[in-house]
């Protein structure tokens, strides 16, 4: 057997795939970025235990207090400590948007997989509903989700995920398409590989890069919009501290003369928003190539 | 439209009995709004264990047959007339009695790698079917696998099983969709051009391992090329196809020297012959239609046919059976013995 001695015998994957190759092609910005946002979960899972102080004991006595020994941020408009609500108010800033990006990404690429696969009517129908959708802001949504079952942190994350289900699914859409009329397809369907086998084991792995890139980016949005929500305050509801909280509770100090506590909260959504579109456009760019 | 041909042929196979029936088959295709035939008035039989050959030019409806089969015409297509397999209509199938049958007839492609997901190994690729379809276990399929690949030739399976298609060559690529089609037990293969995309020693190769595997385990094969003297070598009975209809079926044995169409003998006399030495190829005048291009209501080969009279010109022949073969030409009998020399082409 001839052939067979000019094969490679390595039995190693195709080369620039697998999480830590393809973030390693981000370059230096990406992955920077990647250790602000690991840096961020860390907080958002374990920033309660890490706070020096409650972040929700009142002490008007201390009230715009500035920096000072072991209160390294000083203290907000009710004299809370800003440090230990910055880190505590990172679990809802955190995992608020992490769960619209989960909710909104399955419900888009199952929707672009159903459609991609049945093509005909059910795309019709599910490309038609999309940009119907499409015509509603998410805070608008979010809004009417407060209106409806009352302010609070689920209600604005269902809101805004299902605000953001048409530009994954309409993204996805496409690549399932590509993916759907590749010649391997084919082969399984005529294999006998069921519908939802070949979907979940070959198309939607092989859309992974796409969808992690496009999570990524759509975390950003999402922390923002949600951040947008609770200043509005129809998300998470004070005294629980949050990111989105903090700046609208604390935006009479920038009247007066303290900005610290709101600027140390917008700070970090600008920080954490910024590493997660850097990383997300790279991790595109390298989908693309 | 073509006329009703006469049922199926004489039995020819080396067994009575049907696996297969395509029965006056026409698909057309929705082409800028407007609907097109692509097949026309196919009819075909494959007996248990017996290999046909459907050789015709690119687009004379060769795959798009062999994608009926399979049922995977494109989106939109509209077929008419039937398809049945060992009795049952098939265009009926759905859910897992479409998966069943899927499991009883294997295709395999011209383009192995293209046909294989590029990032998933040799061995998923192989054993899914045997998993999801048929429920085996994982190990067991793998060693099924295995058995397969040396039965094809591939001694060193459970190496390869780990690799992934880029690392085979396609001639060993091509082997492992052999060997992932006859996996399932299939009781028909569709070939569809499974050498063309190989070179000229791969192809022998790989050819007699797919015929030796045919007739040891009695597979039927709808075997597809565009190579006259190959599906005469291999099949039993040959099918020639014309924009999108079927021109002809005879044996094998008799197809090169003894045409019953026209376009057959244009199509045997245009393949040079290595042992002489020609001042020129012999090709057909003009250039093969689509099957959407041809004229209603005349022999679609009648413009490039060296024996046209007005008559074809004037009514579609249908399938006429003649000394044991199936012909679409008005003037078959009439021309029966002068075709094998077709000294008229070259005018």
């Amino acid at each position: 057997m001839g052939a067979a001695a000019l094969i490679a015998d390595a039995d190693v994957r195709p080369p620039g795939t697998g999480v830590l190759g393809r973030l390693r092609a981000t370059g230096p910005a990406g992955l920077a970025s990647a250790g602000v946002i690991v840096i961020a979960m860390f907080a958002a899972l374990f920033g309660s235990l890490l706070a020096p102080y409650s972040p929700v004991l009142t002490n008007l006595s201390l009230a715009w207090v500035g920096p000072v020994g072991g209160h390294l941020l000083g203290f907000d408009g009710q004299g809370r400590d800003v440090l230990s609500r910055l880190l505590a108010g990172a679990t809802t800033s955190m995992l608020g948007p992490l769960a619209v990006v989960i909710l909104a990404m399955t419900a888009g690429a199952l929707l672009a997989v159903v459609a991609a696969w049945r093509r005909g009517a059910a795309d019709a129908v599910i490309s038609s509903g999309l940009d119907i959708l499409f015509a509603f802001p998410g805070i608008l949504l979010a809004v009417l989700a407060a209106a409806v079952f009352g302010a609070g942190l689920l209600a604005a994350a269902i809101a805004l995920a299902v605000a953001y289900t048409p530009y994954v699914a309409r993204v996805l859409r496409g690549a399932a398409l590509k993916e759907r009329g590749q010649p391997y397809v084919a082969a399984l369907e005529v294999q006998g590989v069921s519908a939802p086998g070949i979907c979940l084991r070959h198309l939607v792995p092989n859309m992974l890069p796409l969808i992690i890139a496009q999570a990524t980016i759509m975390f950003g949005w999402a922390m923002v919009d949600l951040a947008a929500i609770s200043f509005l305050g129809l998300g998470v509801q004070p005294p629980n501290p949050d990111w989105g909280v903090m700046i609208a509770e604390n935006q009479t100090g920038i009247q007066q003369g303290y900005p610290l506590p709101a600027l140390a909260a917008g700070i970090c959504i600008v920080v954490v928003v910024v590493a997660f579109n850097v990383l997300g456009e790279r991790l595109f760019a390298e989908v693309d190539r | 439209m073509t006329g009703p041909g006469p049922a199926p042929g004489p039995a020819a196979g080396p067994e009575s009995g049907t696996l297969l029936e395509v029965d006056h088959l026409t698909v057309r295709l929705r082409v800028e709004g407007r609907s097109r035939p692509v097949l026309r008035d196919v009819s075909l039989r494959i007996g248990p264990g017996e290999a046909v050959g459907l050789v015709g030019e690119s687009g004379s409806g060769k795959s798009m047959t062999a994608r009926a089969i399979g049922r995977l015409l494109p989106e939109g297509a509209a077929a008419e007339g039937a398809i049945r397999f060992q009795g049952g209509d098939v265009a009926a199938l759905t859910g897992s009695d479409l998966r069943r049958y899927r499991s009883q007839v294997a295709m395999i492609f011209q383009d192995p790698r293209a046909h294989i997901n590029p990032v998933r190994r040799i061995g998923d690729f192989m054993t899914e079917a045997l998993r999801t379809n048929l429920g085996v276990r994982p190990a067991e399929a793998a060693r099924r696998a295995v058995e397969m690949l040396a039965q094809v030739g591939i001694e060193d399976g459970e190496r390869r099983l780990r690799q992934y298609p880029h690392q085979l060559s396609g001639g060993l690529l091509q082997r492992v969709m052999i060997a992932a089609a006859l996996l399932t037990g299939p009781r028909l293969l569709l070939a569809d051009e499974p050498t063309t995309a190989l070179d000229v020693t791969t192809q022998a190769e790989v050819m007699a391992i797919l015929d030796d595997l045919r007739r040891e385990l009695h597979l039927g094969m709808l075997f597809i090329t565009h190579d006259l003297e190959l599906a005469a070598a291999i099949c039993d009975r040959t099918a020639v196809m014309y924009a999108g209809q079927i021109v002809e079926v005879r044996a094998s044995a008799r197809l090169h020297d003894d045409p019953l169409h026209p376009y057959t003998a244009a199509l045997a006399a245009a393949r040079p012959d290595i042992t002489r030495v020609a001042p020129r190829l012999r090709a057909i005048p003009g250039r093969p239609l689509s099957a959407f291009e041809a004229p209603d209501g005349q022999c679609a080969f009648a413009p490039r046919c060296a024996y046209a009279q007005d008559a074809c010109r004037e009514t579609a022949p249908g399938m006429a059976e003649l000394d044991g073969g199936l012909s679409r030409c008005l003037r078959a009998s009439e021309l029966r013995g002068k075709l094998a020399e077709p000294e008229a082409a070259d005018a």
